[in-house]
This record gives structure tokens, sequence and C-alpha cells, in this order.
């Protein structure tokens, strides 16, 4: 019998190295020693599942969330969407995304950011969505602005989007940025640079997609997702050693 | 040349930043008024079957501050070790929670039901345990670890018994500081550094 199998291994050479003196916050919280391997169990292969019940008609609609549809934000319309897969391929469906983000000034609503920018009294910066039977999912936003945070001497963050999904399983939890395409900041970012495998950064830079962009209204950039799989075999469920 | 595999690599992790808190947990920073219901509030329902602990404690860094802007998800089952939509669990068990360190203290706390043991696909039986998933800025893949018990069984734990350096074994239990309350410190680096799991 196919059994739904423990998760395949996370392969770290294709995510960022957590100790990394270019992103001087890393030096002094990143563990010094190994990971503890192991197969997955049900602690790691079940996770939570969320309903449309707990979600918003605006939540994925940053433009309009903050103020309940009162009033716009400021900034260049955009729609981001993708797809969440898993490494097999198959779309993710029915798992929740969240995004936050700055807004077009390159300000964060948090009590924490002091940037010279104003606030926009009319944007949040916080979105979430459920994913369709496919996988699919959209926000409507602002592009957020880059801004500057004090790390080397003169540090500036592209524009960029976070963003978390779940999956089905508690340990395919990510979190991740979204970049623009051709924004000239990526290549100078200590943050991105953590990512040392070109092409798995490259992955982080959405498109724009001028087919699912409206005329007279947004450009839309597209941001595909691949969360960990799981391995499939007719001997998963015997004994260690068969 | 060979066949092609049909896969995909992960997408890489990125830092959840300093911000983390206005996109998972908003009223933590003032923003509540954006979502009806904000998702990971508490992993038990009132009437939760089993024991409702507390368990307290603090994110260190490699220099032995406590960070205050460290953000926990937690995931769990319920007392009989059932996870959230399998067969016979406590409906009144979600099993995940959001919390983060207090902005002044570092401190973070977490109310839940003491989770049952769960069992390895060969069978084996792993100890009661919460797992957790921690980031911050600076943390640039989230770090996975578990919460074990000091007042529960853990000798045959398949986890805890692969860990060579025995004395590492204590930085993942939880230690009674009264009845139904614990402490458990993560330590991100350095002395008493948290085992942190690839699993």
């Amino acid at each position: 019998m196919l059994d739904n199998g423990p998760l395949i291994p996370r392969n770290r050479a294709l995510h960022p190295i957590p100790y990394d003196p270019d992103y001087k916050t890393t030096v002094a919280r990143s563990p010094y020693l190994p990971l503890l391997s192991m197969d997955s169990s049900a602690s790691e292969e079940t996770g939570p599942t969320f309903g449309h019940g707990q979600l918003g008609a605006l939540d994925n609609n940053l433009i309009l969330n903050w103020t309940r549809g009162a009033a716009p934000a400021i900034g260049e319309r955009i729609v981001m969407h993708g797809r969440v897969l898993d490494e097999r391929g198959r779309g993710v469906p029915h798992t929740l995304v969240e995004i936050w983000q700055a807004n077009a000034g390159g300000r964060y609503r948090h009590k924490k950011d002091g940037y010279l920018a104003p606030l926009d009294p009319n944007f949040g910066g916080a979105g979430r969505t459920l994913t369709d039977a496919d996988g699919n999912y959209q926000f409507l936003t602002i592009r957020p602005g880059a801004y500057p945070w004090p790390n080397r001497g003169n540090d500036w963050r592209p524009m960029h989007i976070h963003i978390s999904v779940f999956g089905h399983s508690f340990a395919q939890r990510l979190i991740t940025q979204m970049y623009f395409e051709g924004d000239p900041l990526i290549p100078l970012c200590p943050i991105a640079a953590t990512i040392k495998n070109r092409a798995q950064l490259d992955r982080l830079v959405a498109p724009l997609d001028m087919a699912n962009s409206k005329p007279l209204d947004y450009l839309a950039y597209k941001f595909d997702i691949v969360l960990r799989g799981r391995r499939q075999s007719m001997f998963e469920n015997k004994p260690e050693g068969m | 040349m060979t066949q092609k595999l049909d896969m995909l690599p992960e997408t890489a992790s990125q830092t959840a930043g300093p911000y983390v808190h206005i996109g998972l947990m908003p009223s933590y920073t003032g923003n509540g008024q954006i979502f009806d219901q904000e998702i990971g509030q508490s992993p038990i329902e009132e009437g939760a079957a089993g024991e409702i602990i507390e368990i307290t404690g603090s994110v260190y860094d490699g220099t032995g501050w406590a960070m205050r802007d460290a953000l926990i998800e937690s995931w769990q089952p319920d007392a009989q070790g059932r996870f959230a939509g399998q067969e016979g669990a406590d409906p009144k068990v979600n099993g995940f929670c959001r919390f983060a360190a207090d902005a002044t203290s570092g401190e973070f706390t977490l109310r839940t039901v003491k989770p049952g043991p769960v069992a390895l696909r060969d069978g084996r039986m792993q100890a009661p345990h919460i797992s957790l998933w921690i980031v911050a800025r600076g943390i640039n893949i989230g770090l996975q670890t578990r919460i074990y018990f000091e007042d529960e069984e853990n000798s045959a734990d398949p986890l805890l018994a692969r860990i060579e350096q025995r004395p590492r074994v204590e930085t993942l239990i939880a230690k009674k500081t009264g009845a139904g309350q614990y402490r458990f410190d993560i330590r991100l680096q350095g002395e008493g550094e948290t085992v942190f799991l690839d699993i």
C-alpha cells in the first residue's frame, strides 16, 4: 500500500546560510552546533488547518483592509498572485498564505519602525488568504517602497513583500520574501545575499506579469512557492531493516 | 544522459525580519483592527480534556540577551496524543498557538493542555512533547525544536536518545516550577545551546 510517507528531508544548501556576518544580526542568533536530523513523525507531518470562516472578505485586499473599505491606500496598485506547490509539483490546496510589507514610502506600521517616511493612514500592511483547490492565491496591494536599515554603513532593503505559508504539515512551514523584477537593490542586499545559490535567489524575484495585469487598474507580479513534499514508497510501513 | 527527475526545489527561506508581528500577530503591535479574528491565539478552548499547563521562558541570543522580538509557533496533540483532525481528537484542542516574547521583559507564556504521547511509524512511542518553530530578525530559516516535560517518562524517547552529548538533552526538557507551571528557555547559540532539529 502506498503510504503518504515522511517529509522529504530539507536540502539546506538551497536555503540561506544561518551565520552571515554581512547581515550582522545573524552573528549572535545562529546556532553553532549541528541540527539533529530524524525522519518526520506525526508531530511534523500534521499541522493546523484554517477555514474561510476565520477570514474576512477584505483580508487579501491590502489597499482596503485597514480602513475596512472606507479609503484606499496610497501607492502603485499591484496584484501579487501565484501557486503554492510541493516538491512533486502538486498544488497545495486550502492552505493559509499571509503577507506583510512596508507602505509605498518604505515604512512599516510597527512600533519599532521609526523611518522618516510617513505612515499612510489608509494602509495597515498585512493580508492573508487561503489557496484554492489547485493551490492558487492572490492579493491586491500596493508596491512597497525600498528603505534603509541599520546594518553596515548604508544598507537598503530592496522592495519586498514578506510571505508566510503553512502547507499541511507543521514542518513545511516557510517564511520568505518576494522581490520585484528589475530592482537594482537586490544584488546589494545582505539579506538577499544570505542565499548563496544564485538560482534559488532568482526564484524569489517575481516577474512582471502583463497577461494578468488589468488595464487602467493594476500591474501583476507572479510568485510561486514550493514547499517540502512527502516521500512515497510501498515500503514505508515496514519496520526499520524490513 | 539520464531520465529527468520531476522534482521542484523547495523555495528558499528568508528572515521573518523585525516586523513579523504586523503580519502574524497584528494585535501585538497595536494593529488588531485589521482582521476580525487573529489566528493562533490559543491552542485550546475552555473544556479541553487533560491538565492545563503554563510554560514560561525566554529566547536568548549568543550574548545571553533575552530577545524582545522572537515569535514562536507551537503545534501539539491533545491529552491523548491525537492531533486536530484525527479520529477521536478532542474538539476543544486545535493544537496551534502563536506567541511572542514580551517587548519589555523578553518573556513568553504558552497556556495549553499537556500533550499525550505520539507513536512513530514503526510503533515506537515518543514521550509527550510540543513542537516549536522560532522566527525573528537574524534567523534566516525558522528554527525547529521541541518541549518535553521533566515530570514525564522521557528515557525511551527516540529523538532524545539520538542526542550524543547527554547533558544537551536537558535543553529540551521543561522544568516544573509549580502546579501546572513550567519553565522552558531557548538558547540560540553558545553555552547551553538548545538542540535544534532538522526533521
